[in-house]
């Protein structure tokens, strides 16, 4: 083994595509945070406006003890109108709540900054893009080989299910502000204590599986987080609507924050769906992990952390999936357990890379 | 009163309404869950008793506990070091906590993953869950070879529900909608005056595939471990192995394991090649490791050439070869007073640090007379620098052989190999050993680049630094019922896609004639869980059935105009 065959093997990175990325990565912070700024203001005007449609909702159901209501809709679409109409009624007993109308409230000033917010990230998220193609363009492999990295592939994919969401014209709007916050906490840790400057992968690393494996691992993280805020919000949102149900007057923050999010029911059945959609594509992420792992270290499974770690996320999400279809759990106790579920997911990321020293020693801080 | 199984999706769902209970047989039986029967305490005696902790042990409740439990369990094992992973951490641990680390060996928390409480509670579940996958298979084939059940009295009732009037017939009606349903791949059959239908039996079959794939994964996986076997064996370039116990380093098997399992075959290392990032930040990070091999399978095989890198074993049969570490071997010769080779081989060193600082002891055995003629044994501590940089003595500065030197320290008396206590071939036993003094009194100790000797000191011999060798570690393992694990785990995916994205739902079409002899068409549908798609599906029937059987004018009185859905043509229409 020569020097010159060391020099040359190694030799690849190319500094100049990884400033450029870095100066992307700094320019996409920047636009998050005025799109921060932007749903602020969308908030704060929403705030002018009283809808109160989940107290109406709540106090003229109790007043009136109707049976549940039913919507109408349009058999075959809403062209032909001749057709006849199908009546949906709400599962009996389920409290009956309009979703809040968005941040925004109804204001139209709110909703412009809404929509410049919205035009924002879509800015933050292509310059972010751009920054972690150019990081792997630096690199020459997937950008996945350290925890900044990680970082910022993962906050680009959060934005990008967000918009996608937004996109298919899904009732998500209202995530925008939690989610940028989030976001620019995610780039915060990834420039000041993940940082790593741009550089080829160790041998272990060198596998197909990881394309494969880590980035499912980074999606699946994406969409978990998306379905974690969704929990948290529905579990507000649900102690909002019963109090408001049992007669009790919430504060003046939670009247005029609460009330322009989606009924608890929408929020409940938007973070079931997420978490769900993502489940089969996580349990995937852990076999493909398995299959390296006998490729790289002679066991499929060898109750490494990192691998513990990825099967107690499994097994909590597991058992948010059966609380849901077993009585007394339904509701806020299934909801507690997603959180848990998730909270094992981040510590996997962030506590297990840091402070737990196994075989996934890749951290790179 | 019949006890409903369908679920809801929101949030608290009081216990049915009488609303619900209207459905009766409609409803029940979209999935094979089981019933969450809230049982008091068991019937008297013995067999009461075991039916009543059976039940309990395959309900959903207990078995939502035991998910928990498992994830609880098997957080110690990812923070407290394992001896079955680590035995120097917990010995290190050990000594560290001399009072907590008895306490933690008692309830095997350092090996929590074969300990007796963990393997309790995944037995439980498994047991819990065959409990619960056989009766619902049953019920589930149960379903398949019976008919979705009736229309319920009133179709209002349902979550999705429409109606119109027609001119048609009901009979023409009913079997427009059978064969609509039917080519939709509903299972349709016409019963009374209603036709029912039902649609994503797939996902029970899902659903029970991934529990099945589940015990199929855990067996596998038991097997696997007991008669899985895993040794190493460190090979010089140039050097060989044949797959039998004795040539292994190390060697670890399952229980069930037996020497006969181990496959023959036979390979060479001919070269290895370690290169490391030249400058920048990662200077000294390794790049590309890779081991040039010549194997042959059986015990008459024909030659061939592979190369084993990290991520890419060597597969023989149901064996694979790991690379897994790899080391620096000075090439060493040693000469006796009289100039005779004593000794000459190349010695493996065991790497100290990223730098591959390497450390070992050339012995030699027999052979060597010292300057009198008496015969001896030789220790010589030997310490490599893959990359010497004058000023730093004690460690390399790159992990590459750049600029090579190898620092011996020579020994003479008795290695004490016959004490019967096993060594270790990387220490030096000193206690029968004296040093080799130089002039001043002082342990002989020189630096040599390769090519270079030292002369050990009154003639007694010398030893010279031929040049260096790389060294590379194998592991090779055998883990049966791989493949089982593999096909239980791809097997659950499926299953578990199909479980959670296909709606299991029934559609019920009722036509019959009205009073004033107009056909009136009810069509309701009800999903395992409140979902949008349910009510579209039923709109997009709806929208073809009526081309087929277009509405007739409402008469002035009728109800089904009415926008209250509370009043019922259906109740109208049964008389
Ligand atoms: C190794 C442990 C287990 C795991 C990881 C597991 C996982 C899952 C998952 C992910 C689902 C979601 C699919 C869905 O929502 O339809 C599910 C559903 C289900 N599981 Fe399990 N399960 C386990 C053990 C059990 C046991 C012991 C039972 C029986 C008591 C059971 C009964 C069920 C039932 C009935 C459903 C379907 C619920 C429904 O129809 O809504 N599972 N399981």
């Amino acid at each position: 083994m020569t020097l010159a065959a060391a020099t040359e093997l190694a030799a690849a990175t190319n500094e100049n595509l990884a400033n450029i990325s870095n100066t992307l990565i700094y320019s996409a912070m920047a636009v998050y945070t005025l799109a921060f700024f932007a749903y602020i203001a969308e908030w704060l005007f929403g705030s002018r406006s009283k809808v109160g449609r989940t107290a109406a909702a709540l106090t003229a159901r109790t007043a009136a003890k109707t049976a549940p209501a039913v919507t109408v809709q349009k058999a075959g679409g809403t062209a032909v109108l001749e057709r006849p109409e199908v009546v949906v009624r709400a599962v009996s007993g389920a409290r009956d709540v309009p979703d809040g109308p968005g941040a925004h409230g109804g204001d139209e000033q709110g909703d412009l900054y809404g929509r410049i917010a919205i035009s924002l990230t879509v800015l933050a998220f292509l310059i972010e893009f751009g920054g972690v193609l150019a990081r792997a363009f630096s690199v020459q492999r997937a950008p996945w080989g350290n925890m900044y990295e990680f970082n910022i592939t993962f906050s680009t994919v959060a934005v990008g299910v967000y918009l996608s969401l937004l996109a298919l014209k899904k009732n998500v709007r209202w995530l925008g502000l939690f989610l940028t916050t989030t976001v620019l906490l995610d780039l915060g840790l990834a420039v000041t204590v993940l940082y790593t400057a741009s550089d080829q992968l160790v041998p272990a690393l060198h596998s197909y599986w990881l394309y494969i494996h880590v980035s499912t691992a980074i999606f699946c993280g994406a969409v978990f987080y998306v379905g974690a805020v969704g929990t948290i919000l529905y579990l507000f949102k649900d102690s909002y609507e019963s109090k408001l149900a049992s007669g009790g007057k919430p504060g003046k923050f939670a009247n005029s924050v609460l009330d322009r999010l989606p009924s608890a029911a929408s929020l409940d059945k938007l973070s079931y769906r997420v978490n769900a959609a993502v489940f089969p594509l996580w349990t995937f992420t852990i076999i493909a992990g398995a299959i390296w792992a006998g490729d790289a270290w002679g066991r499929y499974w060898g109750w490494d952390p990192k691998e513990t770690w990825s099967f107690i996320t499994w097994v909590a999400y597991a058992g948010y999936l059966h609380a849901r279809a077993t009585a007394g759990w339904k509701g806020r106790k299934a909801a507690y357990l997603a959180l848990i579920a998730f909270a094992c997911w981040l510590f996997n990321y962030y506590g297990v890379n840091l402070f737990v020293s196994g075989k996934h020693s890749y951290a790179g801080v | 009163m019949s006890k409903s199984t369908i679920s809801t999706a929101s949030g608290d769902t009081p216990a049915a309404t009488p609303d619900e209970q209207d459905l009766g047989a409609a409803g029940s039986q979209l999935s094979t869950a089981p019933a969450e029967t809230l049982m008091g305490g068991p019937a008297l005696g013995v067999i009461g008793w075991a039916r009543w902790l059976w039940r309990q042990l395959t309900s959903m409740r207990v078995a939502l506990l035991l998910l928990l439990l498992l994830a609880l369990g098997a957080i110690p094992g990812s923070l407290i070091p394992q001896s079955g992973t680590d035995a120097t951490k917990v010995a290190d641990f050990e000594k560290n906590h001399p009072t907590l680390a008895p306490i933690y060996d008692k309830l095997g928390l350092f090996h929590v993953y074969s300990s007796v409480w963990f393997s309790a509670v995944y037995i439980l579940l498994f047991v819990s869950l065959i409990g619960c996958i056989v009766p619902r298979t049953w019920q589930f084939v149960g379903q398949l070879r019976g008919r979705p059940p009736a229309a319920p009295k009133r179709l209002t009732r349902l979550p999705a529900y429409t109606t119109w009037r027609t001119r048609a017939e009901p009979e023409e009606v009913r079997e427009a909608a059978l064969a609509l349903l039917k080519k939709r791949r509903f299972r349709a059959h016409a019963v009374g005056d209603a036709v029912a239908a039902e649609k994503g039996y797939l996902r029970e079959v899902g659903n029970l595939a991934f529990h099945i794939a589940l015990i199929v994964m855990l067996v596998a996986f038991a097997w696997g471990q007991l008669f899985k076997m895993e040794g190493n064996k460190l090979i010089v370039e140039g050097d060989g192995f044949s797959n039998t116990l004795t040539q292994y380093d190390d060697f670890k098997s399952g229980t069930l394991f037996s020497t006969d399992d181990l496959e023959p075959f036979s390979f060479t290392l001919k070269d290895f090649t370690g290169t490391y990032e030249a400058s920048g930040p990662n200077r000294g990070t390794p790049r590309i490791y890779r081991a040039a091999v010549t194997y042959s399978e059986g015990a008459y095989g024909k030659d061939r050439q592979t190369l084993i890198e990290p991520n890419h074993p060597l597969d023989i049969g149901d064996s694979k070869v790991y690379l897994t570490a790899h080391g620096y071997a000075p090439v060493v010769t040693v000469r006796d007073g009289k100039g005779n080779v004593v000794y000459q081989d190349a010695v493996p060193l065991l790497p100290l640090d990223s730098n591959v600082t390497s450390s070992g002891v050339i012995k030699v055995y027999d052979g060597y007379r010292n300057a009198k003629g008496v015969s001896e044994q030789l220790g010589i501590q030997a310490f490599l620098l893959p990359t010497y940089v004058p000023g730093n003595e004690v460690s390399s500065a790159f992990p590459a052989l750049l600029n090579p030197v190898l620092n011996l320290q020579p020994y003479h008396g008795d290695l004490g190999v016959n004490s019967g206590i096993p060594q270790s071939v990387y220490q030096l036993d000193k206690s029968h050993m004296k040093g080799f003094k130089d002039a001043k009194g002082l342990q002989t100790r020189e630096n040599l680049k390769p090519g270079e000797t030292m002369a050990l000191p009154n003639g007694a011999g010398s030893i010279t630094y031929e040049g260096t060798k790389e060294w590379a570690n194998f592991q090779i393992t055998r883990q049966p019922a791989s493949g089982w694990a593999l096909a239980g785990a791809l097997t659950a995916i499926f299953g578990l896609a199909a479980s959670l994205f296909i709606q299991r739902r029934r559609v019920w079409v009722r036509a019959v004639r009205g009073a004033d002899g107009v056909t009136v068409v009810e069509m309701a549908g009800l999903g395992r869980s409140e979902s949008a798609k349910v009510p579209e599906e039923l709109g997009d029937l709806a929208g073809i059935l009526y081309d087929q059987a277009p509405g007739a004018p409402d008469p002035e009185d009728d109800p089904a105009a009415s926008p209250d859905p509370q009043a019922v043509p259906a109740e109208g229409a049964e008389k």
